[in-house]
């Protein structure tokens, strides 16, 4: 017996989709078993009544080779399954003890026995190099720790079997690195642990085995060992997935974007652009390396007139733009992919269409005399971005909050790019994408820069920047570091840079390894 | 100037203070469970309004006023649940419901009161719950003149302010309430039944509300007449926002209130008009949710109900 786990055939019907077909699962003891497929593959859904969130329709669980029917989380809970959730169930106010604790609190009669929680909390995260101050409150800690929580939070409660829902789409690359390395040492120590995610490179990073789903139905089990990136591509979307952009060496013409000392403060008065000098010309892709959260969104939301410029110059072609309101920044030629689509980019409840019209909604052919709507049009232009950009399912009326995230996207990247901007900012155009989507985006955007746009392109990741950028810029704590044409750049290079190495401290260290190594 | 001063330090004024706080506070304290769990109760002058005629009513025909108390803290707890069953079972809007129970307590007490005693305005007199003198306190010089001779519902709502605080920060259903007000679906996730939390929390908070009302009827007077909480019950809102969804919070607002309601009556004498005082807890509240004395933030759950799986 050295399955720990395994689901045959369930079956879960939503109301509109089949989202899991006969799906069949196993988990040996101690290993780490990747659970992959695009977005709406049914890959949470089937962890969700694995957790006990969710009821199949049929299909059975065995779990240490006894059948279990667990039909809510407590459940789950008793049978040591820990699950942690993409969006963290956290309770914002209150401690780190406390949310591990809760609904298995240690008790001095009714009483709360706080002192002994914060010391098994101490013995926990010392036991698996989970470091952690446990009366810390939660809404003061990073998204990472935040995730450390929850891990422990399951493993308080002696989880043997530890699921993880997509756990490194919240986080950056330094932090991802830090998970990995925990899953490895939980892994050392005995658990098992299901990996959700739908980034193949992490597969590959952490994984023993790996399934695949698409559509509600698994496609296959492997050793990941005996797999490869392109494999699993093609497994995830159905067909052959280019991985890697094809695309001629750039031809830049004139400069589109200029950017003088700019510096840009939050509320709080706090700098956090400090002197950015930046240009970007007609023809090519200048990518923003970096950490999240060292200036880039407040830059680009500078250049976009989203935020006020404190001081510096922007310059569309010959024109000076700096502060004009955002929608007079659009009809000067600039079109934007923001970082977060819900926020920025989408009105989630309106209809496919609408979305397809914003920033445009005032203006003909959708509007006749600035006042009467004239719908033909709008519907018209719905159905000619859907089919251009394969927006599925291809209904315009929809409301875009029933789409998947790379179908969202689409609209936002079908919607910018059909403005053919002499301008165009592609922030995280790929975050929460799947891999399909991903390769049709990224061909947009080589589409795009070819037809003469100056594309600037932020990112968190770093494949990405490397695929498209034709020069690479690393931005760290507000500042521009260093532009560099990309063939002139190695990922570590780059890695150096972003957590804020200078690059004349880089190249002495290279010559110096170098010299050791000879 | 000196009239003015002393006026303000009276001891007269302070023991009126704590009794016109009273009502509040168990009003309050009943929000703060309410709202903690996640439910938003604007029923809570209706509650109270049911609870003065149920102690009138049972005081009346029992001649014992503690029945009364029990009788009104049975009451509010019925229709604490009434609350909860539309709020969680039904998933109504929980503002609309709460309104609604405020009309409802408002009819039904003038239909009983006019059904039962025929008289239009108010009940007969009847038992009230009497104040006590608290032996070595009442000695101490300025203090025991305000506290030294109470009655009793008055010090049981100093009581139930720390019991609360208590209940609410050190125990473990405490936690679990605070967690369910916040974030529902991550108590759901490791276990806590959320429902049977808020049920709980609204019916305590219907009985407290009750037990407010009490005070009114059968204690601060010896009858019921028909509208006579008089807004008390938003007042107690108020005083839970004003005081952050905390116990002690609370009762800081409410004896800031009460000790303003106290002085209305001889600020008459000044000059200042009682439609000033009147409207202070109100004016209050709105700084505090503006956020001038710090943000008072609420539960983030409040209001919604929900939904599993």
């Amino acid at each position: 017996m050295d399955k720990v786990l395994e689901m045959r055939a369930i079956t879960k019907q939503f109301p509109r989709v089949l989202a899991n077909d006969r799906v069949d699962f196993d988990l040996n003891y101690g290993e780490i078993h990747a659970l992959v497929g695009e977005n709406g593959s049914g890959k949470s859904t089937l962890m969700n009544i694995l957790y006990g969130l969710y009821q199949s329709d049929s299909g059975e669980i065995f779990v240490r080779g006894k059948k279990v029917d667990i039909h809510e989380p407590r459940v789950a809970i008793d049978l040591r399954i820990g699950m942690v959730f993409q969006h963290f169930m956290l309770v914002e106010p209150l401690t780190v003890a406390e949310n591990i604790v809760l609904g298995s609190e240690l008790r001095k009669g009714p009483f709360l026995d706080t002192k002994r929680a914060i010391q098994e909390v101490e013995d926990l995260s010392n036991r698996y190099g989970l470091r952690i101050d446990p009366r810390a409150r939660i809404d003061d800690l990073s998204v990472g720790l935040q995730q450390r929580v929850e891990i422990l939070k399951a493993l308080y409660r002696g989880a043997e079997i530890l699921i993880l829902d997509e756990p490194t789409a919240v986080l950056t690359p330094q932090e991802v690195e830090d998970l990995f390395k925990v899953l490895l040492s939980l892994k050392e120590q005995g658990t098992s642990i299901v990996f959700i995610t739908h980034k193949i490179k992490e597969v590959l990073a952490v994984s023993d085995r790996v399934s695949v789903l698409r559509r509600g139905r698994k496609i296959g089990t492997k050793a990941t060992a005996e797999t490869n990136e392109q494999d699993l591509a093609e497994m995830m979307v159905g067909r052959v997935v280019l991985l890697n952009v094809e695309k001629e060496p750039a031809k830049p013409g004139a400069e589109v974007l200029r950017i003088e000392n700019l510096t840009v403060k939050d509320q709080f008065g706090q700098e956090k652009v400090r002197g950015v000098d930046l240009s970007v010309r007609s023809g090519e892709v200048l990518g923003i390396a970096g950490v999240e959260g060292n200036g880039q969104s407040e830059l680009v939301e500078a250049i976009a007139g989203l935020q006020k410029a404190a001081g510096g110059k922007i310059f569309l072609g010959e024109q000076e733009i700096t502060n004009w309101s955002p929608l007079r920044i659009r009809e000067a030629g600039f079109g934007m992919v923001p970082e977060d689509r819900h926020r920025r980019g989408l009105v989630l409840d309106y209809s496919v269409a609408d979305n397809l019209i914003l920033g445009l909604h005032g203006k003909k052919p959708f509007v006749h005399y600035g006042m009467w709507r004239d719908d033909k049009a709008v519907y018209a232009n719905a159905e000619e971005i859907i089919e251009q950009y394969d927006i599925r399912p291809p209904v315009a009326t929809q409301p875009a909050r029933s789409l998947s995230g790379g179908n969202q996207q689409k609209i936002v990247v079908g919607r910018e790019f059909t403005q053919n901007p002499r301008l165009l900012i592609c922030a995280q155009p790929t975050r929460g994408v799947d891999v399909g989507a991903i390769e049709f985006i990224h061909q947009q955007v080589i589409a795009q820069r070819d037809q003469g746009a100056a594309v600037l392109l932020v990112s968190a990741e770093l494949d990405e920047i490397f695929s498209l950028s034709d020069r690479i810029a690393v931005m760290y704590n507000g500042q521009i570091v260093s532009v560099m044409p990309a063939a002139e750049v190695t990922e570590h290079k780059l890695g150096f840079l972003m957590l804020g190495g200078r690059l004349e401290d880089y190249e002495a260290h290279e010559v110096s390894g170098n010299a050791k190594q000879d | 100037m000196g009239d003015i001063l002393a006026l303000l330090f009276n001891t007269a004024v302070f023991a009126a203070a704590l009794r016109m706080a009273t009502p509040l506070i168990f009003a309050a304290l009943g929000g703060i469970f309410s709202e903690r769990s996640g439910v938003v109760n604007i029923a809570l002058e209706g509650m109270m309004l049911i609870g003065s005629f149920t102690a009138m009513f049972v005081s009346h025909h029992t001649g014992m006023p503690w029945m009364g108390v029990l009788g009104a803290v049975l009451a509010g707890l019925i229709v604490g649940l009434l609350h909860a069953v539309f709020c969680i079972r039904y998933r109504a809007n929980q503002v609309v419901v709460g309104t609604a129970i405020n009309i409802f307590a408002g009819g039904l007490t003038v239909f009983l009161l006019r059904y039962y005693f025929g008289a239009a305005g108010t009940s007969p007199s009847v038992a009230t719950v009497s104040d006590i003198t608290i032996p070595i306190i009442s000695q101490i010089p300025w203090i025991g003149r305000i506290i030294g001779r109470q009655n009793p519902l008055v010090y049981l709502a100093i009581l139930a302010v720390v019991a609360a605080h208590i209940v609410i920060y050190k125990t473990s259903w405490g936690l679990r309430l605070r967690a369910v007000g916040e974030h529902p679906r991550a108590a759901d996730t490791v276990g806590v039944n959320v429902y049977r939390m808020r049920y709980l929390a609204v019916a305590l908070s219907g009985a407290l509300a009750g037990l407010g009302g009490t005070y009114l009827s059968i204690a601060h007077l010896s009858r019921f007449s028909e509208g006579m909480t008089a807004g008390r019950g938003f007042i107690a809102l108020a005083a839970v926002i004003f005081g952050k969804w905390t116990p002690f919070g609370a009762l800081g607002a409410c004896l800031f209130f009460g000790y303003a309601d106290a002085l209305q009556m001889r600020l008459q004498d000044v000059g200042v008009p009682t439609q000033f005082m009147n409207m202070l807890p109100y004016v209050l509240t709105m700084v505090a949710l503006a956020g001038f004395i710090g943000k008072s933030v609420g539960p983030k759950a409040a209001g919604e109900p929900y939904i599993k799986g």
